[in-house]
């Protein structure tokens, strides 16, 4: 049971949310992230540092440091709800697998309490990472951005071969569930073609049924002051509904995926 | 093929014409019924009161103006006007006249009354002085209860002034063999009475008075089949004139006979519903299993090719307007408390038979249909949900609750019927419970429930504890000690339940007195005749001809008074931060936030009563500066500065509410300060007391008349809601909250507890959403809470959300892919959720 004592950090637990991943959830959100996403809705979570954040007036610490025990202590808290909706832990960030072992072993303690797992993850770490928490994991919620290498690396800070390259070896590994998920944000991603291009690549992934468009929202905007940040995107509206319903009917149009607008 | 017929039938173009014609105007008081009643009592003053009142009630059904609205299917009207309401002398009439000038103007459920009305009530209410049950009443109670009464520990108000309703009767009875079948067996009960019986003259006066009644029913129906009549003869439109003569025909035929259709039924079960509200002024004369008894005949006639469900459907929908159709108008105060119109003739669906079978049914699904066809607050539906219960059907009830109509209340069989057959119910009977009124489960036509009794406030009494029985000057409860010499907290809480004791003691009293007055002076044969035992027992319910007998007082302010002896058990013995006569002092100074001319006006009485007791007198003229003076008043900085650094130090307590295992068991244990001791107390129709923990809306002006509580909640606003944490203080989202409320017993307080939870209509957007919403309830369900409703919040409330952000810190809102917290949303944000609101979301 020493899996129980790994330590990692984290900078929230939410429970009841119902937009990530099967049923009524709760989701650990890890510190720290490869990427730097422009339009990033949780600023707190891309330094693994422990961070001071303004919001209101008052002054909190975002981060802490807790055991998979602590966390699955909150976890069970809701079980009566999971066994209810088919819902679990969601692990979420920052990107999870900046900490590796502590991603592995908090999905690790919910399966051995015989608790549905999910992550929420951009796959962008090594495969020896990825291929450790597979065995733990029921459903992954991986990001697609975009398709094109130049322009996700200017607008993430990386480019996307290791994770186009990863998505692959998950859906070929058939250890878990795959989901792609995309990020819908003006200027960026959010023409047909682009959307087209990204629903081609899930559709040729063995096993992926299922493609979730995320429309941009600005959730995020105070905290880049609260963090003493300036937002690099103030002027970007959420999309248009009727847009998004237009995307969808592209993603429809080229593959045989289910596609939803939102979690 | 599926089970049920779950999809959803259209709405005719009748309904919303029904609706309009109801809703045109406001309401009106009219003065018909109080003027039959009195020229009935005036003659009948050397009869039996059994008999006066089944004369009055044969005199006002066979003498009352009756009409046919337009376009209505089922008929039966009370009042000429819409939504109109008659008046009931008999009860109480005073606080009628005293607010002749103001009723129709005031905030509360306002109703219009003519100069003619006014006039005509004013005459007939002359005969009622000092006869009523509300003077009897009081003359029959203890002078410390009516002290209590006088300083708002708790509030009788609803039986003290009105008729008690709050009952199912056995619908299915009429339907089946009519009133002639019901006056049949009283005859044949009649038989058996032998002069000698020393119950003869008493069981015989009822009897009759049952049979008078009945006969008068049916004269009452037969007067409606010749106004049909008319009305056909002189109808130009072709459909219309049919639809006259049907109307004729039912009226004809029920409810003087069982009904032979499923039209028949439904005309047959509204003149029940009508006329018991117009014997009785009772409000939360409750349908009941509705499903359930119409289920027979709807079969049949659809079996039979004689009927769609698209006319049943119709049917259904002019029932549900028919039922928004009878009102009825409380004083000022009363309005407040049970805001809306609301009558609480709550109708309930799905849930078990005798045998503990599912029992749901086509019918189920049309109820809820209909509810969302009519979109009006009557009936109050509720379905019953178990383990076996359809996922369907709560798919659909679900659909209904995202539409924001606060409708339906969902109801747990695995906690209700346990908690019914610790009160005497056979396992049978308590499978075949229904929902009275908000949410007090009973055995339909077994049961005289007396299930609002009263409001209790539990926070006056941890009051009485810190002024050691005194309030407003005036010694009013028990001498629990000083606060100052009080050095455990077991002590401190010890002096609580004394106080809580003591007060519920009185309660009882007055309770009883009111009881005792009904039976006396209001005794309802018409209604006892659709109650087992009364018509064997040869008597009425009042005088306790029911099989189940129950007084059900309601406590609330739960979770203040869990959050505020934590604090002090916390902050004053644990940790030591803060003495108990400094508590005291904060709360007196309402923690140095100003005091508003309610607390402004205690503290000057005080003053005055303290002066006059040295033989200092005060001119009138000079009060008002006074209070104007103690308003205005600056507390030194520094003392302002101690209340604030107190209020941080409790924010900081932990709070029910969160899912904190340790401070939900403490509110357990709080609430049994209330459903405890009830349980040992009897009432004259030989039942027991039982708790139900629920406010209705009187959390709010009761609330109004609290002081400051030690949980840091500033004077007079409102308490807790039900069994529900205190307002803004579950921070931990929907299924922390439900945790920690499914910790405190639901089973004790067998009259009903009630939970509350607000969404945005979004949270339960889409087939998942309400996949999800379902999987709530149920694993609420799975841990013994007993009660769930939901409101779907409105654009008004997101705005007043974001004004005072404090009172809603447990909104949930979807934004986006997200669900979050409406009130930690940035103010843009929020505006952009409002904007989606008005949109139409449901």
């Amino acid at each position: 049971m020493d899996y129980l004592q790994t330590k990692g950090r984290i900078f929230d637990i939410q429970r009841y949310s119902i937009h990530d991943g099967k049923g009524i959830r709760t989701i650990c959100f890890l510190k720290g992230c490869v990427l730097r996403c422009k339009w990033c809705c949780n600023p707190e979570s891309q330094e693994y540092g422990i961070q001071e954040m303004t919001m209101g007036g008052k002054t909190r610490v975002v981060g802490r440091d807790v055991t998979v025990a602590q966390v699955m202590e909150t976890v069970e808290k809701d079980r009566p709800y999971y066994a209810r909706s088919g819902g679990g832990l969601t692990l979420s960030g920052g990107e999870s697998l900046c900490q590796p072992e502590f991603a592995r072993d908090l999905l690790r303690g919910a399966k051995a309490a015989g608790i549905n797992t999910a992550m929420e993850s951009m796959g962008c770490a090594r495969w020896e990472v990825i291929e450790q928490v597979l065995p733990w994991l029921d459903h992954y919620l991986m990001d697609i951005k975009h398709m094109d290498r130049g322009k996700h690396e200017r607008f993430t800070g990386k480019p996307n071969d290791l994770m186009l390259e990863n998505a692959e070896k998950i859906a070929a590994c058939g250890m878990t569930r795959l989901s792609i998920r995309v990020p819908v944000i003006p200027t960026f991603n959010d023409t047909p073609e682009e959307i087209r291009a990204i629903a081609r690549f899930a559709d040729t992934l063995p096993g992926v049924e299922d493609i979730y468009l995320l429309p941009y929202h600005r959730l995020g905007q105070d905290k880049y002051q609260g963090l003493g940040r300036t937002y690099p995107l103030p002027e970007l509206l959420p999309p248009e509904p009727e847009h998004m319903e237009r995307l969808k009917k592209a993603v429809e149009s080229c593959t045989e995926l289910r596609c939803q607008i939102g979690g | 093929m599926a089970k049920y017929y779950t999809q959803e039938i259209a709405r005719t173009e009748r309904i919303p014409r029904l609706v309009a014609h109801l809703y045109a105007r406001m309401p009106e008081i009219e003065s018909a019924r109080a003027r039959l009643l009195t020229e009935s009592y005036k003659a009948t003053e050397d009869k039996p009161i059994v008999m006066r009142r089944a004369l009055a009630f044969a005199h006002i059904l066979d003498n009352i103006p009756i009409i046919i609205r337009e376009g209505e299917l089922v008929v039966g009207s009370s009042t000429m006007a819409p939504r109109g309401c008659q008046t009931y002398p008999e009860f109480s009439y005073k606080w009628l006249e005293a607010e002749f000038e103001t009723v129709a103007t005031r905030s509360a459920d306002p109703f219009y009354i003519s100069d003619r009305t006014k006039a005509q009530l004013r005459e007939a209410n002359a005969y009622w002085e000092g006869r009523t049950t509300s003077e009897l009443a009081t003359s029959l109670m203890a002078e410390e209860a009516r002290k209590a009464i006088d300083h708002n520990i708790f509030t009788p108000g609803n039986y003290f002034y009105n008729g008690v309703g709050h009952v199912t009767v056995q619908y299915e009875k009429v339907l089946a063999v009519g009133y002639e079948g019901i006056v049949a067996q009283v005859q044949e009960e009649l038989k058996k009475c032998d002069p000698g019986d020393e119950d003869y003259c008493s069981r015989t006066q009822f009897l009759k008075a049952v049979i008078l009644s009945c006969q008068a029913v049916i004269r009452y129906a037969s007067r409606y089949a010749d106004l049909a009549e008319q009305e056909a003869a002189a109808c130009s439109d072709p459909v219309r004139r049919q639809e006259f003569a049907q109307i004729a025909a039912n009226c004809r035929r029920v409810p003087a006979r069982g009904a032979s259709s499923f039209y028949e039924a439904c005309q047959s079960f509204w003149f029940v519903q009508q006329l018991l509200q117009l014997e009785s002024s009772g409000h939360s004369i409750s349908p009941g299993r509705f499903d359930q008894y119409m289920y027979p005949y709807y079969k049949k006639d659809l079996q039979e090719g004689r009927l769609t469900r698209e006319q049943a459907q119709e049917l259904l929908d002019c029932l549900w307007v028919k039922l928004n159709d009878l009102n009825k108008c409380r004083d000022a105060a009363s309005a407040e408390g049970f805001a809306g119109y609301s009558l609480f003739q709550n109708l309930i669906v799905g849930g078990q038979d005798r045998d503990g079978c599912d029992v749901t049914n086509d019918l189920s699904f049309m109820c809820i249909t209909a509810s969302k066809h009519v979109f009006l607050p009557q009936p109050s539906l509720s379905i019953r949900v178990w383990n076996k219960t359809p996922h369907e059907l709560l798919i659909k009830a679900a659909d209904l609750t995202r539409t924001g109509i606060g409708l339906p209340a969902y109801y747990n069989d695995e906690v209700i019927i346990p908690s019914l057959l610790s009160r005497g119910l056979t396992l049978e009977d308590a499978r075949e419970y229904n929902i009275i009124g908000c949410v007090e489960p009973q055995k339909a036509g077994k049961t005289e429930g007396w299930h609002d009794a009263a409001f209790f406030n539990m926070c006056r009494p941890l009051e009485l504890v810190f002024s050691n029985g005194w309030d407003k000057g005036e010694k009013i409860g028990l001498e629990t000690g000083r606060v100052e010499d009080m050095g455990t907290f077991e002590e401190f809480y010890d002096a609580y339940k004394k106080q809580m004791e003591y007060n519920i003691s009185l309660l009882v009293n007055a309770d009883n007195a009111i009881d005792a007055a009904h039976a006396a002076r209001c005794p309802l044969p018409f209604l006892s005749c659709m109650v087992d035992d009364c018509i064997r027992r040869g008597k009425t319910v009042q005088e306790g001809g029911a099989v189940y007998n129950f007084t059900g007082p309601q406590g609330f302010g739960i979770a203040n008074m869990a959050d505020s002896l934590y604090a002090i058990k916390k902050l004053v013995f644990e940790e030591k931060k803060v003495t108990l006569a400094q508590y005291r002092r904060a709360l007196a100074m309402n923690y140095g936030q100003g005091f508003d001319a309610v607390s402004a006006g205690e503290i000057v009485t005080q003053i005055l009563r303290q002066m006059a007791e040295k033989g200092v007198s005060v001119e009138e003229s000079q009060v008002a500066g006074m209070i104007q003076a103690v308003m205005s008043a600056q507390l030194p900085e520094q003392e302002k500065k101690e209340y604030e650094e107190l209020l941080a130090l409790i924010e900081e307590v932990p709070k029910f509410g969160n899912d904190i295992e340790e401070v939900d068991l403490f509110a357990r244990d709080v609430a049994y300060t209330y459903t405890r001791p009830l349980l040992r107390y009897r009432n004259p129709r030989g039942g027991q007391f039982q708790a139900g923990l629920y406010p209705v809306s009187a959390n709010v002006p009761l609330g109004a008349q609290t002081g400051a509580t030690p949980d840091g909640r500033l004077a007079h606003t409102p308490v807790a809601d039900g069994v529900s944490p205190s307002a803004g203080k579950d921070v931990n989202g929907p299924t922390a909250a439900a945790n920690s409320v499914a910790r405190l017993d639901h089973g004790i307080a067998s009259n009903g507890t009630l939970f509350n939870q607000k969404f945005h209509p979004t949270a339960l957007e889409g087939q998942q959403g309400l996949e999800n919403f379902v999987a709530l309830i149920r694993s609420y369900f799975d841990q013994k809470g007993s009660h769930m409703q939901f409101n779907v919040v409105d654009r008004k409330t997101l705005l007043e959300a974001q004004a005072h952000p404090e009172k809603y810190a447990h909104l949930v809102v979807r934004v986006a892919g997200y669900s979050a917290l409406f009130t930690t949303l940035s103010k843009s944000l929020q505006d952009d959720i409002i904007r989606r609101t008005e949109q139409g979301m449901g």
